[in-house]
């Protein structure tokens, strides 16, 4: 196959810290508008797989190519300028600054520092930062300081940070972490409105939401690929059950 | 504040303090004090551009310089160099064995002058140089440092070690530098005598001149995005960086422009003390920097002039009745600030003193607003 076809094609993915490999020869492959979870127990190299791909951590070897083009090599703001979107574990936002304020960091123009110098509110980036408030349900608190935001907020808040930036594949680890179920509900309805145009691929632990949203599932153990395919397929893999699903 | 409310430079509240200060530094002070008094406050006062620089890139990018003396003192130094070739005509240095060098060049056995002084023949390089030299250095250590993401302690500790080197290089090499006296006797700006009590006044209006344009560029960069961005680097730094923005750049720049900013207060110190010297280059003039800033806040440009103004002449007062009081007193301040007031004095005013202010000029505010034009566009004030 092409790269072509895939948004996101990862070849041979190796990692080693100090010669602990913590992603092993790990290759999967994205496609347009899909939305793909990673599931794998503690340790299993999920985040690290995150961290690769949007230039956190360098790879040891192996190939990243986003829409043709090879990420391994590119420097972070590079990698985002390209169209990747990344959501931490721990949500991370400005908490000094206002809801809007972080909406506005987000916004894609007056990146560089002469840029910045000269950034002005235009009613686009307004109606921009109104639309993503909108949502991502935090409109009411635009003025707030965001360290006032509940967990699930801040969580919303990052998300937010990233759709406005309009990625064509955004990359969430636990988005409901931590969350109410009320807020999980919320949460699920909120990625499948924004998985229209774009590609998502969601690290989670829980299986209902898991199984709420994914197109497709990977499940990685030991820095490895363990299994793929639709939710019930995994789901019903004795390698699966017997590393992760039994417990 | 609203996101209705307008982002100008200048919201009518900002004109006010503008106004206290330009009070008390053009009015109150020149007319209460003798030249000699004034020229202290002249003094103090080029500390205050290396407070802003500080208010700047530690206040609200985060990071910390142990340094500043090193752009001070190479402003200063600039400025120095072109005063003491003036003073060194050949008629004046007529004794030396070398005349038209500097005197502590023809005791150093120099019989020319280095390459490096040349261009300080020139004022217009001159001004330059105050401005580029200091800008030049502190954009090779953020470049080394800042794209080799080196940050925090370690990015301190570096400034502080580059400050104890220039002291030692400036020391060490005292035929090119005067070394450990400095450069000494200074006497006219293009024949005008800086010297006199007449010169003394105009020069501190010269200088309060300066430091409100650059409170005013300060503000402007950090009422901009780019003001915003350090702060959210200072929060967050990895966010920032997976949201498409080269930190590093932002880091150096804003290091780069409070080097600039304390080079400035250099050059204005040596015209008005006369001299300069390695003991404003080291690590402690630079550190003493860092509590002037913190006791006036550092997350206020304001707070750190005031700062800057109510720490010198505390140490004026004390250090005439009790000499030996006074670093106990410093140190005693700057705990004090750490533990109980980490928002400096800026921090106190705001909490007890501001919503009184408020209250007494709210009206004016208003008025004030009305009679200024607004912008117009629908856009949030910071």
């Amino acid at each position: 196959m092409s790269d072509k076809d895939f948004v996101l094609a990862v070849e041979g993915l190796t990692v080693s810290f100090d010669g602990f490999k913590a992603v092993n020869d790990f290759s999967f492959y994205v496609e347009e508008n899909e939305i793909r979870v990673i599931i794998g127990p503690n340790g299993a190299g999920k985040t690290t797989v995150l961290d690769l791909i949007c230039g956190k951590t360098k790879s040891t070897e192996g190939s990243i190519k986003f829409c043709g083009k090879e990420l391994t090599k590119m420097s972070e703001h590079g990698i985002v300028h390209a169209g990747v979107g990344r959501k931490f574990q721990n949500p991370s936002v400005y908490e000094d600054l206002t809801v809007f304020e972080n909406l506005e960091l987000s916004y894609p123009k007056g990146r560089n520092v002469f840029g910045a110098l000269g950034f002005k509110r235009s009613q686009e980036v307004l109606d921009a930062i109104q639309e993503t408030a909108e949502m991502v349900f935090l409109v009411e608190m635009l003025d707030q300081s965001a360290a006032l935001l509940s967990h699930g907020q801040k969580q919303w808040l990052e998300i937010g940070m990233l759709l406005i930036q309009n990625p064509s594949l955004l990359m969430l680890d636990e988005p409901v972490a931590g969350m109410s179920v009320a807020e999980r509900k919320k949460t699920a309805e909120l990625l499948r409105k924004i998985t229209k145009d774009r590609s998502v691929i969601v690290i989670e632990h829980d299986m209902n939401f898991v199984a709420d949203i994914a197109n497709r599932v990977t499940v990685m153990h030991q820095g490895k690929l363990l299994s793929e395919g639709s939710m019930n397929h995994v789901q019903n893999d004795p390698k699966v059950v017997e590393v992760y699903l039994g417990h | 504040m609203t996101n209705s409310s307008s982002q100008r430079l200048l919201t009518p509240k900002e004109i006010g303090s503008y106004a206290f200060l330009a009070l008390i530094l053009l009015v109150v002070l020149p007319m209460s004090m003798d030249v000699f008094r004034l020229n202290l406050v002249g003094k103090y006062l080029s500390y205050t551009f290396v407070a802003m620089s500080l208010v700047l890139c530690w206040g609200y990018g985060g990071i910390l310089s142990l340094g500043q003396g090193i752009f001070f003192g190479l402003g200063g130094y600039c400025m120095a160099m072109f005063l003491k070739l003036e003073a060194s005509s050949p008629e004046n240095t007529a004794i030396q064995s070398t005349p038209g060098i500097p005197d502590f060049m023809d005791w150093n056995q120099l019989t020319a002058l280095p390459w490096f002084w040349e261009p300080f023949n020139n004022l217009g390089l001159t001004l330059l140089a105050v401005v580029l030299v200091p800008g030049l250095f502190a954009f090779v250590i953020a470049l080394a440092m800042f794209k080799r993401r080196v940050g925090g302690v370690y990015f301190a500790i570096i400034t502080q070690a580059v400050a104890a080197i220039l002291t030692i290089l400036i020391v060490g090499s005292q035929g090119m530098t005067g070394g450990i006296n400095g450069i000494t006797d200074l006497r006219t700006l293009l024949g005008w005598d800086i010297r006199t009590d007449d010169a003394k006044f105009i020069l501190y209006f010269v200088c309060v001149f300066f430091l409100f344009a650059c409170l005013l560029l300060c503000q402007f960069i950090l009422k901009s995005k780019l003001g915003r961005l350090l702060v959210a680097v200072r929060d967050t730094e990895e966010r920032v960086r997976f949201s498409g923005y080269n930190v590093d750049n932002f880091k150096i720049f804003v290091f780069t422009f409070a080097a600039m900013l304390s080079a400035i207060g250099g050059a204005m110190f040596t015209l008005q003390v006369g001299f300069m010297s390695p003991s404003f280059v080291g690590i402690v003039p630079s550190i003493e920097m860092v509590i002037f800033c913190a006791v006036g806040g550092r997350l206020s440009l304001f707070g750190a002039v005031y700062g800057v103004l109510l720490v010198n002449f505390a140490k004026t007062t004390l250090s005439e009745a009790m000499p030996e009081v006074w670093l106990f007193a410093l140190g005693a301040l700057f705990i004090a600030v750490v533990s109980i007031f980490p928002d400096g004095l800026a921090g106190l005013y705001k909490t007890y003193l501001e919503p009184t202010v408020d209250k007494i000029f709210g009206p004016l505010y208003k008025k004030f607003k009305q009679i200024l034009p607004s912008r117009g566009s629908a856009v949030k004030s910071n």
